[in-house]
Formats: structure tokens, C-alpha cells, sequence
């Protein structure tokens, strides 16, 4: 790489509290690829599309005020969570097209010293990994080839729906064939498993108030998985995560059929590759066993 | 990737076509056919299946009518894509799936003859949102009944809908949820709610509120904004009646506007969503209980821990500046719950 890259990191809220994993696990990976990130301490919640249920307007103000922090430093803000990723960009989009909602927003920030300008560009940690580090240079650092591993990507639908919002930020993904989770999964010599869910949604977002639709769909992806032969799920997408790893246990039932298996975080397949440590990896964090990965791996 | 051969000299392309035939009447199982042809870069979907119908198989069933994509009627599914039959081009989908198509319906579960479905469940939905306006009009109106430009422009692209179902067909609530009014009778629900010669609103808000059925159902998977040929972006609607339901005081405190209000409760605290609380205070103390056996499993890997299951005790870390995050909520919060 000529150019050390350096990038703003939002980490939402799911990373500083449920998932400690996804945060430990992108530093480590940030840190053996040569990556500098600068952790955005200032931001908040992006709404995760409930507040904007309730109220969008301060949804937009509150995501404006931490895309403000990513513009002071001059960098891209790279998201570790589909759906800030989504609520980050659905911000940006609205008041970079429309100039009357960013000066209502930029008459709030005001008063607490902020303005929005437009100037940051918002990405997914995975795809500033695929597109601007590049999956040949990634390739250089396996440690640890997954390449005994079937491993089933499941993209997560903040990541590559509306593909018209992402174009710019994810290398113009198809969200009817996605396959960047598959190229990264092959550079790390692992083998991309191939079935239908895969582009699916997992349910998180109705989890309390519709519980059988979310275990439904998170059931049938999981059971795809398997029955294709999986050894692990990965995904970059940590709200995925947490409905897919925590439920299996409600799934099973539901679906009336045992549902095992371990569902990675992206950067904690990509940090067991690059031979981060087993405290950096932090597979303990999660409720469906996924330790024996290492024992395999090592 | 399956045979195909390229003709330069016609600019076309030859390959095979699959299609998923069946005939609820006859067939106890469906199965696909085959069908080789020579496709040119202009064709349509819609070409495609007049070929199979008229060089191949007289049989072949679909519903074709006015092939310039405004009524509705040859929304297929493309390798689980929603298309438009007579909008989508053929080479585009080949090169998206390399050369390997199926034309399948919309719904399979829904299926009568090949593509044509029974859509009477779309119509249902549709009816029960009551998309027309409601308004007690002068049979002989002495003057025309106007519209502003920024009224009409209220109605986003909520107007260009053609019923063909795409979105319908594509959504996975309603795979698993058959209350649910799906996203073409939502964004047909809040075309109307939004015309201000309207005076449902309060009626359709109420019905668009409705556990299993309303807005509050959407898993925000965004199929639907994908596959509309329209642009009409149904969830982005869907969004707009969300908010409708808290400006209008339709949104009564239960488990799901809890969940979308309570956001802020964490967020003036510590900046963040609070898990622990947004769970607690969304399902009430009573309703924890459906919550305990995944809350032990939780707390024995240390996903959460002790203090944040008490919510008198507060470890969460802050965010910087958060007095900051606290003024914004301060002047630019509109809704109330």
C-alpha cells in the first residue's frame, strides 16, 4: 500500500455493549492490515430505523451531528453495523439532495457549534476492505487459511437494499447476487458456501413485536445454511448477528428442528485468518459455541 | 454458467430459457422446461415469453396487456427477482445471472396456470385500506377541486403504483405473516392518508396501526423499495405512516412504539440505545418473562451483564459531548408518544 489508510470509525451501540467482539476483532484486523482508525467517541445512536419511525427528523439531526465528527477529521466513516451503515447514509443522502432539510438540520447543529457539510463519505468496514485495502493484498497476510472451512455469507439486507443509496459506498453490489462476502471469504481461502438465504432477512427489526416472523426467517436462512453443508455463518452485520447466535436456541423450537451453528462476526473470520489472538477474536462472547473454530484453524 | 453463444454478426445471443410450468388443473407437481432462442439486446422479458408461447409451446400461460408498463398485469419473477416483464430487458438479466434464467411466477404457492397467480389475496389487502378518497363530494361541482403543486408533491411517488405486485410478492413479512397488508396496500395507504381532499385520515391511520397487519409488522428488509419497476419505494411510505400514527395521536403506547420511542430513553443518558432497557421498557416488567432463558444465556457468555438488567444502575459507557446529543433531542424532537 502506498498510502497508510486511515478512517473514522462509528461503531454503534451494539459494539460497546453486546457484541464486544465486533469491536475487538476490527481493531485487531485494522491493526495487522496496516489500518489506521480513529474511534468516533462523540457519536450516538444512528435510530436504527425505530427512531426514525418515531420521530425522522431527529433522527436526521443526531446522524448529521455524527457524520459532523467524521468531516472535522477529514475522513471516511467507516460503519461496523448494516444498519448504521444504512441509517448514516439515509441521512447523508437526504441532506446532500435536499437543501432545505440540511439548513433545518444545520440551524440545530448550530447551536451546539456543528455544521453538516457533505464532505465524509460513509462505508462499510467490509467493503473499504474489499475496495480501497483490496482482497490481493488481504490475501498476502493469511496466516491461518479457513480453507478446512465451509463458510455460509449472509449479507444482511442494510448492506446491499436500496441498492440505489449504496451504489457509491459498496461497490455496486446486486443485491439479487451479492458476492462480496464470498470474494473475502475466498481470499481467506475459505470455502463460500452457495444457497438462497443468503440475501435474506434475518427478522431482527420485528424481534419483540412480531417474535414468530423473526424466528421464521431467521430459521429458514440458518437451516439454508446447514443443509448446504455450513460449518459457520459469517456476517457483517451485528444485529444479524445477535438474532441469529442468541435465538437458536427459540428458533429450534419454532422451526421444530435443531438449528446449530456458529455465526461470526466479518471481522472475527477475517482476524482468525490473519492469526489474531483468541482475546482479540472474543468467540466466548457468543451463545452458540464457536470456540472448536480456533482449534481447527490453529 | 450455462452454453450460450454470442452472434456478432445479429448482435444476438443464443441460449436457453428455463421456465416453470404448472397447471394447478393437471399438474400435481410443477416442473421446469427448456426452451432455446435467440435473444437480441433490445428484448424484453415479455418477448421472451411470446416466444416460448408462439415458436415453442402454445400452452405456456402468463398475463400480458398493455406492454408499456403501466397496467400491471406481467409482473413475473426472474431467479427470484421481481421483474416487470414487459419493462425488464433480457440481456441485462442474463448477464446479472450468467446466461442461467428461470421465468418463474410471482407467488409459486399462488400459482393457477405457469405465470399467472391467483392475486385475489393482493385485492383483499388493497380493499382494506380504502384506496380512494374519502370526502363527501358535490356530485355537480361548480369548480374544480385544486391541488397545489407542493400538496401533489406531498404524495411523493406514492401516485405511480400500477397494483402489479411485485412488491407484494417480494416481501417476506407477508411470506410468514398472513395478516400482514404488505407494502403495496401500506404505500397505497398513505397516497391516500397524504391528499389533503381526503378525510380518512384517522380511519386509515387506525388501520394501518393494527398489530399483525399495520406498518409496525415491516421487518425493514427494503425488498419491496427493489423490486417495485416503479419507483414508487413502498417502505419509504411505510416510514411516513410510522410517523403519521405518533403526529396523530394514533400511536397508543404498546411493545412496538414503545420500542421506536424508548430509543431516546438510552440516548439522553449515555448516547447510546441502551439493550438492556429498550427491552425492558418496550415489553413492560410482566413481559420479561418470554425473555429470561435468552437473557441467562446472554449473561452467561457476557453479552450483558448484571447492572444492565437493574436500571438503576447505569454502566453503559457515555459518548463524548453528550450534552450536546442532549440539546439536539432538546430542540428538534417534533413527536410525542
Amino acid at each position: 500500500m502506498s498510502e497508510q489508510l486511515h478512517y473514522a470509525l462509528f461503531t454503534g451501540c451494539t459494539a460497546k455493549q453486546s457484541t464486544p467482539e465486533l469491536l475487538s476483532s476490527t481493531l485487531a484486523v485494522a491493526d495487522k492490515l496496516g489500518i489506521k482508525i480513529t474511534i468516533l467517541e462523540e457519536a450516538s445512536c444512528c435510530g436504527a430505523s425505530h427512531l426514525q419511525d418515531f420521530d425522522e427528523f431527529l433522527a436526521h439531526v443526531l446522524n448529521a451531528r455524527n457524520i459532523c465528527y467524521a468531516e472535522k477529521l477529514g475522513l471516511t466513516m467507516i460503519t461496523i453495523c448494516n444498519t448504521c451503515q444504512l441509517n448514516s447514509a439515509m441521512t447523508k443522502h437526504a441532506l446532500d439532495k435536499d437543501a432545505a432539510l440540511k439548513a433545518r438540520v444545520n440551524e440545530k447543529l448550530a447551536e451546539v457549534g456543528l455544521e453538516y457539510k457533505g464532505t465524509s463519505e460513509i462505508k462499510h468496514f467490509l467493503y473499504a476492505i474489499i475496495d480501497e485495502y483490496g482482497l490481493e493484498n488481504v490475501k498476502e497476510k493469511v496466516t491461518v487459511p479457513l480453507s478446512h472451512l465451509n463458510i455460509a455469507p449472509f449479507y444482511g439486507c442494510h448492506n446491499i437494499r436500496p441498492s440505489e443509496l449504496h451504489e457509491t459506498s459498496n461497490g455496486g453490489e446486486n443485491p439479487y447476487v451479492p458476492n462480496s462476502l464470498d470474494k473475502l471469504i475466498s481470499a481467506l481461502e475459505g470455502n463460500p458456501v452457495d444457497y438462497e438465504s443468503k440475501n435474506k432477512c434475518c427478522g431482527f427489526h420485528v424481534e419483540l413485536q412480531a417474535n414468530h416472523a423473526s424466528e421464521v426467517l431467521s430459521g429458514n436462512a440458518l437451516l439454508d445454511a446447514i443443509d448446504n453443508s455450513a460449518d459457520l455463518m459469517v456476517t457483517p452485520c451485528p444485529l444479524c448477528h445477535l438474532k441469529m447466535d442468541t435465538y437458536q436456541g427459540s428458533i429450534s423450537k419454532v422451526m421444530g428442528r435443531e438449528v446449530e451453528l456458529p455465526v461470526l462476526h466479518m471481522p472475527q473470520m477475517v482476524a482468525l485468518a490473519l492469526g489474531c489472538t483468541e482475546k482479540e477474536i472474543g468467540l466466548n462472547f457468543h451463545v452458540q459455541k464457536a470456540k472448536h473454530l480456533y482449534s481447527t484453524s490453529a | 454458467m450455462s452454453e450460450v453463444q454470442i452472434n456478432e454478426a445479429s448482435n444476438t445471443r443464443k441460449v436457453t430459457i428455463k421456465a416453470w410450468r404448472f397447471n394447478a388443473e393437471t399438474d400435481y407437481l410443477p416442473y421446469t422446461k427448456q426452451y432455446e432462442m435467440e435473444v437480441g439486446k433490445d428484448e424484453l422479458i415479455l418477448d421472451l415469453m411470446n416466444k416460448i408461447k408462439w415458436e415453442h409451446d402454445g400452452s405456456f400461460s402468463y398475463r400480458r396487456s398493455c406492454r408499456h408498463g403501466i397496467c400491471g398485469a406481467c409482473a413475473i419473477k426472474v431467479n427470484g427477482k421481481s421483474v416487470l416483464a414487459c419493462k425488464q430487458n433480457a440481456i441485462e438479466l442474463l448477464d446479472l445471472f450468467d446466461n442461467d434464467i428461470t421465468l418463474e411466477p410471482s407467488s409459486k404457492k399462488r400459482a393457477v396456470k405457469d405465470m399467472i397467480i391467483d392475486k385475489s389475496d393482493f385485492w383483499e389487502k388493497h380493499a382494506q385500506v380504502k384506496p380512494y378518497i374519502v370526502a363527501d363530494i358535490d356530485p355537480t361541482p361548480q369548480t374544480e377541486s385544486k391541488q397545489s403543486i407542493s400538496q401533489f408533491n406531498s404524495l411523493l411517488d406514492a401516485d405511480l403504483c400500477i397494483q402489479c405486485g411485485a412488491c407484494h410478492y417480494a416481501c417476506p413479512a407477508l411470506e410468514v405473516n398472513d395478516a400482514f397488508l404488505g407494502p403495496a396496500a401500506l404505500a397505497a395507504a398513505y397516497r391516500f392518508t397524504a391528499d389533503t381532499r381526503d378525510e380518512a385520515t384517522q380511519e386509515r391511520l387506525e388501520i394501518t396501526f393494527e398489530s399483525g397487519a399495520g406498518v409496525w409488522d415491516c421487518v425493514k428488509c427494503f425488498e419491496c423499495a427493489e423490486a417495485c419497476p416503479k419507483e414508487v419505494n413502498p417502505i419509504e411510505k411505510i416510514g411516513k405512516l410510522h410517523n403519521m400514527q405518533f403526529e396523530h395521536g394514533v400511536a397508543i403506547s404498546n411493545i412496538a412504539t414503545r420500542h421506536a420511542e424508548g430509543f431516546l430513553r438510552g440516548i439522553k443518558k449515555t448516547g447510546y440505545l441502551d439493550e438492556a432497557d429498550i427491552v425492558t421498557y418496550s415489553e413492560g416488567y410482566l413481559g420479561m418473562y418470554k425473555h429470561i432463558g435468552t437473557a441467562v444465556k446472554m449473561l452467561k457468555v457476557g453479552k450483558i451483564h448484571w447492572h444492565s438488567g437493574i436500571p438503576f444502575i447505569n454502566s453503559i459507557p457515555k459518548i463524548k459531548n453528550l450534552d450536546e446529543v442532549q440539546k439536539l433531542i432538546k430542540i428538534s424532537q417534533t413527536n410525542k408518544l
